[in-house]
């Protein structure tokens, strides 16, 4: 074998250990989750759902799912709202106001998380909102205002503005040629927005943890003071839990963005 | 926004110069207290190499992934689906496989390559492990783009003239992937620098990292001012580092003499 | 006389210190099709975008069937507009884009229907009216904006080169297409383009644009024949020029000394004795002359340098004393000299198919 053919196959081979090193722990996790055993090996001497249900039947974990279910929808709905608007607002604005704001739009995305999670934290203690639904809302729209303003601003920038000057020349008022043109054209984007809010609010660990308390606090939190405890099968099954809905919004994500581009047809009149 | 983020982190910040009292004492501590130094030296130390172990596996992956059309789509997904997990799973999915009778311990066992588990968790190798999995997928896209971007006519003409497949990687396809891996790279160790989840769940008494410091000065021993020095000191490094990328981003690209 | 359709006065653009625009003066009446013809940046786009109210101009008035409509907004004006890329609205059906305008003047729906399949029938494509833009080509997308842009049958048509981004062939074809429904239809037409081919095709008047200036409006033929200046002549057609200075002026003849000896030629307004000018002439109109035909009004002598082969005709270059060079044009087939490189020949041409311009 010549050099070059065997430099490429360690490549490939690389590759797919590499490959399974990336997804097996999480496949792992999964299959463990239906393991009946109370240990956790794998593969797991038989199958069972009683992790499932042993969650269902614990309280603490039905509320935690619930909160952070709670949290996830008004946290992905204001997140979207307030990022679109915000893209919308930045698109045809220049300037070093326009920066300023721009930067401090996406500021989280840049300061580390632990950090972000003491200074919400610190505000809100003073403010007494710790372990408050609110407060909780307000720290995750905050880190997913970003990925908003980014998806949908992603969106506006490969926006024909040409269409709305056609729009304008054919009779439409630019509040109308808004609605009915760049909305419908950049709504793939503002979708992408509101799947990553939700998905960064259900995942959201480290500001949860700072604003739970063991009265209001999410799965994620649950999960976390779980870990350190005896960890058991049953975790396992919350950790799918979590990656099932991750995975779903994904999901959701994939498809949404393969029909893009398909027509919305209001044929002839509303 | 304003209200919600920069407020409150400059707040923070401001605390690291005034609580307890006014002064400077809380810096002079973090550079005196052994401690201290201690911590920020595990961090760095766990985020060289992190990006040292992200460098070196990122590159087969994304080389292949760029240069095998029919594969990249499935190795796109590969890295996609962890890269959208939470890591608290992940960080937890590895320590489901690393303990001493995980997985990884009872294969190496079963086939006889090892006589006693290995000891894989709450050390620094269970942290390596878990982290470079966090963050590889930050690697492999800028690399993939640079890859990609790379003339695909240029490896073959350097065979043509002569280079064997080590030679022209080291001076053809490396030096035209750099900026990607660069990015990817200095990403990768900023984000390290910062990482708690991953540290505090696989890592051990002596993989002690910054922001679990921070967490728990903030949780539990109150301590404000610590806690906002370890902040500004991660802030300020995270911002000069991701500065100092930009700028190389726009320096000219040297030219290569012979 | 009823009121013009169009009427620009003294419209001007300016952008901070460059002036897209400056002076334009323009009426169109009921029924005409005029080109802004022109080099990029020349300044017709922005004059068009102007009476389209997607711009607002900085001086001037814009008058629409007799009234001032530089305060309307765009969707106010009731004027279709036919971009360069088409702009139809990629997540509507070809029907939902040409129903467009129609919604937006509250037209009932049934009536709005049968006006678009009217339209489709118009620009030749029934039956498409359930096709994406993406599904279509380039020449159809551009019908199916010209529908759109006609269905509400406004008063007056802007059309930005809308077949700048069409290849050669469609190009001619839609160019008859358009000069078909402009004269079945009878609408004004502003039609905005680079390619003076184009331009001689299809409109009744053209209005040549320079550095933001109608430099001359008219006829084609006038435009052609009689340029103006030597920006009109060089961008309409091939032309020689001959540098001058002008001796004798009288009956619109002009006198000018040459390099060349003394030329005659049709004089342009505006000039006076003694000032710089440029004789202008076109290569169809110049002949080789033999050695017994009869002197013309202009007469130079050289030595051909180049002869190309047309197909229908080959076109010379005959290199003069000063090195200044001469473009001609022979039928393939004409009696007369015949063409040799290398050769020493004289040309000539008459005084009426010449023009002599302000060399400005």
């Amino acid at each position: 074998m010549t050099a070059a053919r065997l430099w490429r196959w360690a490549a490939w081979v690389l590759t797919a250990v590499i490959a399974v090193y990336l997804v097996a722990p999480m496949a792992i996790v999964v299959i463990i989750s239906f393991s009946d055993s109370a240990l956790l090996n794998f593969p797991p001497p038989g199958l069972s759902l009683r992790w499932y249900r042993s969650l269902a039947d614990t309280p603490a974990w039905r509320d935690a799912i619930l909160v952070s279910l709670e949290i996830m929808v008004i946290t992905a709905a204001i997140a979207t709202a307030l990022g679109t608007a915000a893209a919308i607002g930045l698109a045809s604005w220049r300037g070093p106001l326009a920066v300023a704001v721009r930067s401090l739009l996406m500021a989280p995305l840049v300061v580390p998380h632990i950090i972000s999670g003491a200074a919400i934290f610190l505000l809100f203690d003073s403010w007494g909102w710790v372990g408050s639904m609110h407060a909780l809302v307000f720290g995750h729209t905050a880190l997913a205002l970003p990925y908003v303003v980014a998806t949908v601003g992603a969106a506006l920038e490969t926006y024909d503005r040409r269409l709305d000057q056609a729009a304008l020349t054919l009779g439409a008022s630019p509040r109308v040629a808004f609605l009915r043109i760049t909305l419908p054209l950049i709504s793939p984007g503002i979708l992408a927005g509101l799947l990553f809010a939700a998905m960064l609010s259900f995942d959201e660990l480290i500001v949860s943890l700072f604003l739970s308390t063991p009265q209001l606090r999410t799965v994620t939190v649950l999960m976390w003071s779980n870990v350190f405890g005896d960890i058991n099968p049953e975790i396992s099954a919350i950790a799918t839990v979590i990656l099932l809905v991750s995975m779903t919004l994904l999901a959701l994500q994939w498809v949404l963005s393969r029909r893009r581009g398909q027509s919305v047809m209001p044929g002839l009149g509303r | 926004m304003a209200v919600v983020f920069a407020v409150p982190v400059g707040a923070l910040l401001m605390r690291s110069a005034s609580d307890p009292v006014w002064g400077l004492q809380n810096f002079r501590s973090l550079w005196e207290e052994p401690v201290y130094a201690s911590l920020i030296r595990n961090t760095v130390q766990i985020s060289l190499a992190t990006t040292i172990g992200c460098i070196l596996l990122a590159y087969p992956f994304a080389h292949v992934m760029a240069t095998q059309p029919r594969l990249t789509r499935l190795l796109t997904l590969v890295v996609l689906i962890p890269f959208w997990s939470s890591i608290l799973v992940r960080s937890f999915a590895w320590m489901v496989l690393l303990q001493n009778n995980g997985i990884i311990n009872e294969s190496l066992l079963w086939l006889g390559v090892i006589g006693q588990p290995l000891e894989l968790i709450f050390n620094r190798t269970g942290v390596l492990i878990g982290m470079v999995h966090v963050l590889l997928p930050f690697v492999v896209f800028p690399l993939y783009g640079s890859i990609r971007a790379m003339d695909p006519a240029l490896m073959p003409a350097a065979a043509c003239l002569g280079a064997g497949p080590v030679r022209a990687f080291l001076r053809v396809q490396l030096p035209l992937t750099l900026p990607g891996l660069a990015t990817g790279a200095v990403l990768v160790f900023v984000m390290a620098l910062g990482f708690f989840i991953t540290p505090a769940l696989l890592g051990g008494r002596r993989d002690a990292v910054i922001a679990r410091m921070i967490q728990l000065q903030v949780s539990q021993l109150g301590d404000w001012g610590m806690a906002a020095t370890l902040s500004l000191v991660l802030l300020v490094a995270t911002l000069l580092l991701l500065g100092a990328t930009q700028l190389l981003v726009r320096s000219p690209a040297r030219r290569v003499t012979e | 006389m009823s009121t013009p359709v169009l009427e620009l006065r003294g419209v001007g653009k300016r952008f901070g210190q460059v002036v897209a625009v400056t002076g334009v003066d323009l009426t169109l009446d009921k029924g005409e099709f005029i080109s802004f013809l022109g080099p990029s940046g020349s300044g017709k786009t922005t004059t068009l975008t102007m009476v389209a109210g997607l711009q607002k101009p900085t001086e001037g008035s814009i008058l629409l069937n007799g009234q001032d409509v530089v305060p309307l907004p765009p969707y106010r004006r009731n004027i279709g507009v036919v971009f360069q890329h088409y702009a139809l609205f990629p997540h509507m059906t070809v029907a939902a884009n040409i129903a467009f305008p129609l919604q937006m003047r509250k037209v009932p729906r049934a009536e709005a229907g049968q006006r678009v399949e009217a339209a489709l029938k118009l620009v030749g494509l029934p039956g498409f009216a359930d096709r994406l833009p993406s599904q279509l080509s380039g020449g159809q997308q551009q019908r199916v904006a010209l529908a759109r842009a006609l269905v509400y049958e406004p008063p007056l048509l802007l059309m930005d080169e809308p077949l700048g981004a069409l290849d050669k062939n469609l190009r001619a074809q839609m160019q008859i297409e358009i000069a078909r429904l402009h004269r079945d239809l009878g609408i004004t037409v502003l039609y905005v383009t680079h390619d003076q081919e184009e331009a001689l095709v299809m409109s009744d008047r053209i209005a040549v644009f320079n550095h933001g200036q109608i430099e001359q409006i008219g006829r084609p033929q006038a435009l052609y024949e009689r340029p103006a200046t030597p920006f009109v002549a060089g961008f309409l057609g091939d032309s020689t020029f001959l540098a001058g200075r002008v001796q004798t002026l009288a009956d619109e003849k002009a006198v000018v000394q040459t390099a060349h000896g003394a030329l005659r030629g049709h004089a342009a307004t505006g000039l006076r004795v003694g000032d710089a000018a440029i004789v202008a002439v076109r290569p169809e109109r110049v002949a080789l002359l033999g050695a017994d035909d009869a002197p013309r009004d202009n007469t130079v002598q050289g030595r051909v340098s180049d002869v190309i082969y047309l197909g229908q005709s080959r076109k010379y270059v005959v290199r003069l004393e000063d090195g200044a060079e001469l473009l001609g044009l022979q039928p393939v087939g004409a009696a007369g000299v015949a063409l040799s490189e290398g050769a020493e020949v004289r040309v000539g041409w008459t005084a009426t198919d010449c023009n002599v311009l302000p060399a400005g």
